[in-house]
Formats: C-alpha cells, structure tokens, sequence
C-alpha cells in the first residue's frame, strides 16, 4: 500500500519547480508592468495584477485535478477532447467576441476565455493518440495527410478567426512528426523554402535564383551515387525560382499591410529615411520601445517596479506579449539570462522525459509539449528583441493572462501525469 | 538522430537569445544614463546668477529673465502645415528655419533637449506660453540672462554665452542651452556666480504626459543661488581709463600696492558690454571676434606683451645695488651712447655727463645702465651664471612669469637667462656685450602691462607685492589666501630709497617733469618700445609704443600704475600723459590738470593705426604730426544734452 501511494505520486519536481519559479517570476514581471504608481494591495481585483493571482490560485486547482485523474483517461478520451476544442472554436464564429479584431474570445459576464489557448494541447492530445495507434506509420502518404489534417482544422479556424499568431504555433508540431519518423526530405524542402523565401524578399529574385543554382550545382557534384538525372535538377531549380516569385507575389498583394509592415521592418527592406521616420512611431514604435527598454536594463537592470519605461508603460501590450521587456529591463541581462535559461532546461527536461516514456503516446504527447513550448518561447523572446519580424503570441507562464496561463498548465501537468505513470506502463 | 534535432534547436536558439541579450544590454547597451532617458523627464530650475558689485559698492551687473524655447527632436509630433505656420510665426521664424533647427537638434541628439529659439522676447514669451502645450516635443526654458547697469568694464565683466559641445563633454553639468561664463570674472569666477541648477525627474509615460516624480523625488536637488560677487575695480576710475583710452589702442592697469588689488583695467578699443545680451549676442560677438585690426576682444592691459623700454631700467639700478656692483654715488659717463672699445653698442640722448644714480634714471641715461648691467653679470666669471642671477632677481618682481592670478588671460612676459642664450649663442659664446639691450629694457625681455604696474607696486612697497588680482568680497566667502600673502623680492629695502628718488626726479626735473599734479608727489618712468609688422612680406618699423609706470604717493603709495599706447611714439606723449591724470582722479577725486586731459581728449591715433593697412608707403615717429579731434567728453556730453 505504502508503495503504491509513493508510486503514484512520483512526479517529476524538477519540471515542476521550473513551472513554478517561471510562473512566480511572470507574475512579479507582470506586477512590475501593470502596476499605476503605487502598490495598495496585490488583491486589487482592478488591476490587472490582481486577477493574474487569481488566475495563478485557480491554476493550482487545475493542476490538482489533472494530477488526481487516471492517466489513462487522457489517451483513452483524448478524440473526444479534441472534438471538444474544435467545437469551441467553431462556437465562436456564432457567439464569440470580437477583441482587437480578432473573434477569439468568448464573453461570459465580465470574464473572456480564449479557446484556442485550449486547442493547443487537445491537438497535441490527438496527435499523439493517432500516431501512438499500431496501424499508423509515418513513412506513409496516407497518415501523414491524415496526421497534418488534425493539426490544420484547429489551424484553420484559428487563422480565420483573424489570429495569425497562434496558427503559427502548430507549425511546432513538425518537431513531433519528424521525430516520429516523418522523411527527411521535408526537412530538407521545410528549411530551403525558408531561406529562398528570405532571400527573395531581401534580395531579389535574381539573387535567390543565382544562391539557389549554386547550392544545386555542388549537391549535384557532391552525390556521385545514385545520382538524378541534370533535367530534374533545372526542373528543380525552375520550382525553386517559381517559390521565391510566389513568395514576392504574396507578399505584396496577398498579406495584410501590417503583416507587410512587421517584414519589411525585419528584413530592414525600407530604405526610405522620411518613411522610417512615420514607422519609427507607427509599426515600429513597439519594437523600438521594447528594444530600448531591454537595453537600458543593462547588466543587472534598474530593479524591482524602478523601470522607468516600464513604469511609464512606453512598451505597448507590455503585460502580455512584450512581458519579456519587463524582464530586460528591470532584472537586466543577469535575469533575463535566467528566464532563457529556465525556458531551454525546462524545454530539455521534457524532451528527455519524453524518450523515457514506455508508451508511445506518451512520449509523442511529451514531445508535442515541449515543440509547443519551445515555439512560444522562440517566436515570443525573438520578436521583443527584434530577431524574428512580430507575431503576436504570449510567453508560456509569463504573460498575463488567464486562457493562456490555464492552456499551458493542462498542458504541461497532463504530461506530468502520463510521466508519473510510466511504471505502470507495459 | 531524429531525437537530436529539437535538442539542438532548442540549445542553438537559447545561445542566440542569450547572444542577442548580450548585445543589447551589455556591448550594445550604452551606460544607463537617466539624462538620456526619455521616460524621465528632467526640468531644471536655474538660481540666479550672482552680482557684481564694484569696490565702493555699486551694483554693476545684475540679471534679467530670459524665456528659451526648447526642443527634444524624438518627441516632435508631425504637425499640419497649418499648425507649422502659426507655430512659427509665433516663434517669428521661417518654414526653412523651422526645418533647418530641427535637423540641427536632431543632429546633435534626438534625445535631448536642445535650444530651438534662444532669448524670447517678454511679449513673445507671453503669447507663447498660452499655446505651447499644443507643440508636442517642445517647451520653454526660463533662464536668467545678464543685464548690465553700466557701459563700462566690458573686459572686465565679461559676458555669459550658450556651452558649446567641447565644453559639455569636459563638465558634464552644463547641458545644451545652459549659459556659462566666457571672458572676464565670468570666466574666472564662473562656479561662484553661476549657483547650482535644481533638478526634478519626472516620471512620463507614452504619452508624454507627467506621471509623478520619479522615485518619489529621491533624486531631486533645489537650486543653489549663485554668490554675489564684489571685483576691486574702482567703476569711476575705470570709466575714466576708458574715456582716455578712446582713438587709441593700449591698455591700463592700476594696483593698488598696499593690497595688490587691481583698481582699473582698461583695455582699448573696448565696447559696451551690453551688446554682448540678448538675441543679438551672436552676431555682435562674430563682428568684435572678426576684427582682426582692432581687435577688440583682446585685453591688451594683461595681453600686450612687448619690451617694456626704459622702465625696466630700474629693475637693472636695484640689481646693480643689490649684488653690490654699484653705489648711488657711482658715475658714468655718456657721449650720446655706451662705446665698447670704438663701437658704438648704443645711443642715447642729449644730457648732462657723466651722470649718477639718480640722473641716469632721471634723464633714461642708456650709457649709464649699459655700465651697471654689464657689471652686474661680469661679477660672475661665467656669464650664464651672471644672466641666472639677474633673472632671479628680475623674476622676483613678478616679470617673466604668468601672475597666477585670477583673470581668465594673461601672458608670461619673459626675462632670458643664462640658458636662454646658451641656446642662441651656444654654450659659453657669448658675453655680456652681446646682450646689452636687457639694460635699458630692449632686447630679450618683454613684459606686459599688468606686469609693469606690478612692478610699479612692489618698488612702491619698497620690496614686496601682492599678486594683483580683481576679487574683493565673496558674500560668504572668503579670497583665496593667495592674494593676501606678502611676496617678498630679492632686493633688500634700503635699496629702494635712491631707485625711488631717481624715479621721483622724472617728475621734478626728467623726462616728465611737465606732467607734475599739483599736492601729489608722483614718482614714475618713462619708456618707449620699438615694434615691427610684417606688411607685404617685409619686416617695417612701425612709431614706437607709449609706455608709463608710476606710482604715487612717493611714501605709502595708493596707486601703482602702468599705461601702455599702441603707436604712441615717447613715454610722456600719450601714456605719461594719461598715467598723472589717471592718479589724479583716483587720489584727488578731480582733475585740476585739465590741460592734460584736455590734449588727451583731443588727439587722436586712428590715422596712426590706419598707416600700415593703408598699402601707401608712410613715415614714422618724429616724422609724422598727430591728428586733431574734437574733444570727445564734450562731445558725448552734447550728445547727452540732447537727449534730454
């Protein structure tokens, strides 16, 4: 008896010590940036730190009661949990709300959840369960078509709820599949579409047309064995070309001006100084605020609630998906370099409970976990600090926010769970 | 190999982020600076500047407010045209110039704050103030400018301007648009009178409204009203100096040698300082700083350095005394010049021969001094020792090195030493013969005019001066101890007594005997200095300056003085002239030799100073007559009267 109730509660402390001090640290963060002057009381249910503690207290129920639930309920019920989310995210083309444009939200008195936040891990449910099934193999046409349609329904639907930020992120799950013996020609066609992409917007087609001839040309004398015929390699080259036109074409009449904006400013493809000057307080005046507040932070920052554009809340969105700047600038380099690292060793430590599991669905769940955190944590980091063009997505138990916070709890805790109960698998 | 590629991509972007922070916080991340930070809005409250008081007490420079529009590039909003052109015919300048100040500040920096309109006029800022909340990025700056209650002293007081960018780097506590002292006591004294400026942060938020003060005010300062400031310039003696001074160039400085503190310091040409105040001060600046003939921001009473002539003379007799070559009663004879063997070293004028002591100083007897310099250094067997002799005696007068006192200019003069001519000549190639011209004050050494009143003061004090300097009083401070400690030359007193009898004959029966003031035994020395300018490539003798030192009364003297004319030709002309009415007004409050004053007032050197740019060939010193004007104190006087 003794033994098993030691069983049953063997979870694993070090990832939840690291959800717990990225959970505490976001919440002093967010403190830090929603803050009016003074601090009367850390229940003022008016603030926006109030209700992060309150959102944070509900999460320790939450977590409570994934943990306190067979394990194998969430294999046995994860179709009928994803069948749940898309339901949700098809409900709210009826009765959602529309916030900032985007109808991702449903209203329930003054409370708002964000279903997609719960999309992610009932996708990454039915993922695992498809893949874990013994009739699927992922070398095959047929469940690869069928794998990708479970993750682009939710996608879809998101995307044209007007979140392009989100549907990016199950773009993660190509992690999982090539993990779990996806071909690695897609790698391959995944990373060159990107550069070609890349390279003809900042430089032309021309250029990406010589780049990629090139790369062609020493593939072709590098394999001197089973080696393609030249007409398939020009026919190649020709898609190759063909891609990066369709990239341009897109880019100017098929995406938004914001989105074009977001790029361009990436890709520093503005050259015009009296235009730079507009976006400067425009589409670039988040990035540039965030940037310098991170900056001025220097190496140890300027200190708890002593920021002065955090205080003066020059980063817009600053309590949500600019939270990071918050850290730059108040806990400098020393304690931004703590969150990144927290982030990489949390992402590790799932990764490497994932190839221990004994059930496939487990450690396809698992890998899904981390892919997903790892792609919030990449894309979010990497936009505050002008890496990667923006694309508005929250920073796993940093942001501010309730659906975000929940999501990415069940999430995590649902995989603890699975780990916990690895030793009853056989 | 297929568990290792999000293992790696995980590590490879926590590297690059890690990368990435590094170079925004750390290599890229400047020095936090809360100056440069545009989330804390820092305004600054200016104490006021302190007075300038002159020796008797009257006020000479006090202050005004002045309104500067201020501009931080970055927070501009665009405006509509309509709104760009009120905002600048409010500021009364143009579209271009809106432009181009703008450019200008961002130049500088986008971040901080830069003047965009110096100097508003009262009504200007009146009108002004009402709608500058409309114009995002800009503001008003309330800064206190200079306002002079007199029109006198200009390179005394001298003027506050804007810092410039050399200057902010060096003394981080000026910031663009800060005022600081540029010539004069404003320079010198600039810490003193300037206070120290209060500063608030405030806390701003996005959109540029005040959120509260930062920190909860823990780094705010109040201002430190600037020390008002009491200068030893006696304003009526000064105001005289330079009614005597105008149609000439030169300088006059006035010691008083029981304190060393300089009672007069007149430059000429000078101007009023006054329009050196106000938006029109750039341009009335560039005007007095181009003109390179005239030169009027050059103080030639601390700056004009040139030999000195006959006056240093006397540094030679109490040499002479000192190292025991010579007696009061030694004489020496003069056939019109000294002769070594049959060559002639050098002139002199027609006197009675052989001359002692006193008629040598008396009459300028070059001859005389020429025998008594001579011995001083072939005491020594080795010339160089004798020259570093003579020139540790000489320095001991305060000649040949800067003052060290507290005016923002000054020269070294010089007094060569045995080193010196070492270096010309090489070592030991040459004698006492070759340096001759050092005993009448030709030559090698050269001497300024503040110098020579120095010298005046400690002969005067029969062995000892106070380094001559302009501050009196520091409301609540006291003079840098400096200026109040004796420095004791290397004559011993009883020395004096025959020097200053000698000095005391000039004006009985010398070489200014026609310059005697009634009631005031005056005893003083003539000289004039020999001068060249470069014209067309060649070197051309110009009529040779004026010089006078006195000092008076003969026992416990008041005044010491030296007076120096550009051009002037013989000692007595012009600068003796100006030297006897000089004391006069200062010891007897009046001028009873309005003769004097009078040829003073009516003879004018313009023509003189216009020769060498005149490209016509001309003549020099006794050649030449001097040019007549109409008295000019009367004048101004009628102008004056007229007004009223």
């Amino acid at each position: 008896m003794l033994r098993e109730n030691q069983r049953r509660f063997k979870f694993d402390w070090i990832t939840i010590i690291l959800f717990l001090l990225l959970v505490g640290f976001g919440y002093i963060n967010i403190l830090s940036a929603s803050h009016d002057g003074e601090v009367t009381s850390y229940f003022n249910m008016t603030e926006l730190y109030g209700k992060q503690l309150v959102f944070i207290g509900l999460t320790f129920v939450i977590i409570v009661l994934i943990l306190s639930l067979e394990a194998k309920f969430y294999e046995r019920f994860s179709s009928i949990i994803y069948l749940a989310a898309i339901l949700l995210l098809v409900g709210l083309f009826i009765f959602g709300k529309d916030v900032n444009g985007a109808r991702s939200w449903y209203g329930i008195g003054s409370m708002t959840i964000q279903p997609s936040e719960f999309a992610k891990f009932a996708t990454a449910l039915a993922v695992a369960k498809y893949i874990s099934d013994l009739q699927t193999n992922m070398k095959t046409l047929k469940d690869q078509i069928r794998v990708a349609a479970i993750i682009f329904i939710p996608a879809l639907l998101i995307l044209l709820q007007n979140d392009a930020g989100s549907t990016i992120v199950y773009a993660a799950f190509f992690f999982v599949f090539y993990r779990e013996g996806l071909q690695q020609i897609y790698l391959i066609v995944a990373l060159s579409l990107i550069i070609l992409a890349v390279l003809s917007l900042k430089f032309g087609i021309a250029i990406t047309a010589i780049v990629a001839a090139i790369a062609l040309t020493v593939r072709y004398f590098i394999r001197k064995k089973k080696r393609a015929s030249k007409l398939q390699y020009v026919l190649v080259l020709f898609v190759a070309v063909g891609f990066a036109y369709g990239v341009k074409l897109f880019y100017k009449h098929g995406l938004q001006t914001h989105q074009q904006n977001r790029i361009s400013l990436w890709l520093r493809l503005e050259k015009d100084p009296a235009k730079l000057e507009r976006m400067r307080k425009s589409e670039a005046y988040n990035l540039i605020q965030s940037e310098e507040a991170i900056s001025s932070g220097g190496l140890t920052g300027k200190g708890f609630l002593q920021g002065t554009r955090t205080t003066g809340k020059f980063v817009p969105e600053q309590e949500t998906d600019y939270i990071f700047s918050t850290v730059g600038e108040e806990w400098g380099f020393a304690g931004s370099s703590i969150v990144v690292f927290l982030f990489v060793f949390l992402i590790i430590r799932i990764l490497y409970l994932a190839e221990a599991q004994k059930s496939q669905f487990s450690r396809v769940y698992g890998y899904g976990v981390a892919s997903i955190l790892f792609i919030h944590f990449t894309i979010n980091i990497g936009m505050v600090m002008g890496l990667i063009p923006t694309v508005g997505i929250p920073l796993p138990f940093f942001s501010y926010g309730g659906s975000g916070l929940w999501g990415f709890t069940i999430l995590l805790f649902i995989f603890v769970k699975l780990d916990s109960n690895k030793i009853n698998e056989w | 190999m297929r568990k290792l590629l999000l293992l790696t991509t995980v590590i490879l972007v926590g590297l690059i982020f890690i990368a990435r922070l590094f170079y925004l916080q750390i290599y890229g991340g400047y020095e936090y600076d809360i100056f440069e930070d545009s989330a804390i809005k820092k305004e600054y409250t200016y104490p006021k500047r302190g007075y300038v008081y002159d020796r008797n007490g009257k006020l000479l420079v006090a202050n005004q407010p002045s309104y500067d529009v201020m501009v931080i590039p970055r927070e501009v909003e665009p405006m509509d045209s309509l709104e760009l052109v009120e905002f600048c015919n409010l500021l009364k300048i143009t579209r271009e110039d809106y432009d181009k100040k703008l450019e200008r500040a961002k130049n500088y920096s986008p971040r901080l704050p830069s003047p965009f309109v110096p100097q508003l006029s009262k009504s200007d800022y009146a009108v002004l103030q009402e709608k500058m909340r409309k114009y995002v990025g800009f503001y008003i700056q309330k800064r206190s400018l200079r306002s002079y209650q007199t029109t006198i002293g200009a390179n005394v007081l001298g003027d506050i301007g804007e810092v410039n960018r050399r200057i902010i780097e060096k003394q981080p506590y000026y910031k663009l648009g800060d005022l600081i002292g540029k010539q004069g006591v404003e320079q010198s004294y600039e810490e003193i009178l300037r206070g120290t400026k209060g500063i608030k942060f405030i806390q701003k938020d996005r959109f540029n409204k005040n959120i509260g003060p930062f920190q909860e005010g823990k780094l705010d300062t109040l201002p430190v009203p600037g020390k008002d400031i009491t200068i030893t310039i006696d304003s009526e003696l000064q105001a005289y100096g330079e009614l005597l001074m105008q149609h000439k160039r030169g300088g006059i400085v006035a010691i008083e040698p029981s304190s060393g503190e300089i009672l007069a310091m007149v430059t000429g040409p000078s101007y009023n300082p006054n329009i050196l105040v106000g938006r029109n001060r750039s341009k009335n600046y560039t005007k007095l700083h181009y003109d390179s003939i005239a030169k009027p921001l050059f103080d030639r009473g601390l700056l004009a350095q040139y030999p000195p002539g006959s006056p240093f003379k006397v540094i030679n007799a109490l040499i002479g005394l000192q190292e025991g070559v010579v007696d009061e009663h030694d004489t020496f004879s003069c056939r019109m010049g000294y002769y070594y063997g049959s060559r002639k070293l050098t002139g002199c004028h027609h006197h009675r021969s052989p001359v002692d002591m006193n008629m040598g100083i008396a009459q300028s007897c070059n001859a005389y001094f020429v025998n008594v310099y001579r011995r001083i250094i072939d005491k020594y067997d080795d010339a160089g020792d004798g020259m570093n002799k003579w020139a540790a005696h000489a320095k001991s007068f305060g000649l040949g090195d800067f003052l060290n006192n507290d005016l923002s200019v000054g020269r070294p003069g010089r007094i060569p030493d045995g080193d010196y001519y070492d270096r010309a000549y090489g070592d030991n190639r040459w004698g006492s013969t070759y340096i001759v011209s050092n005993a009448i004050g030709q030559g090698e050494v050269e001497a300024t005019p503040i110098q020579l009143a120095n010298m005046a003061a400690a002969i005067g004090n029969r062995g000892y001066y106070y380094t001559p300097h302009i501050i009196k009083n520091i409301e609540g401070d006291t003079i840098p101890s400096n200026f109040t400690t004796p420095k004791y030359t290397t004559i011993d007193r009883q020395h004096f007594e025959p020097v200053i009898e000698g000095m005391f004959d000039v004006y009985n029966d010398g070489t200014a005997k026609a310059l005697k003031v009634e009631g005031i035994e005056i005893c003083g020395k003539t000289g004039t200095a020999e001068n060249f300018a470069i014209i067309d490539g060649k070197k051309t003798q110009l009529t040779d300056h004026s010089i006078f030192v006195a000092f008076a009364p003969k026992d416990n003297p008041k005044i010491a003085i030296a007076v120096f004319v550009e051009n002037g030709y013989w000692g007595s002309r012009f600068a003796g002239r100006m030297a006897s009415l000089m004391i006069e007004k200062y010891i007897k409050g009046k001028i009873t030799r309005t003769d004097l004053e009078n040829w003073i007032l009516t003879h004018s050197l313009e023509n003189e100073y216009a020769k060498p740019h005149s490209g016509e060939p001309f003549k020099i010193n006794g050649e030449t007559t001097l040019q007549v004007i109409d008295n000019y104190a009367i004048k101004l006087e009628d102008q004056e009267n007229l007004k009223q």
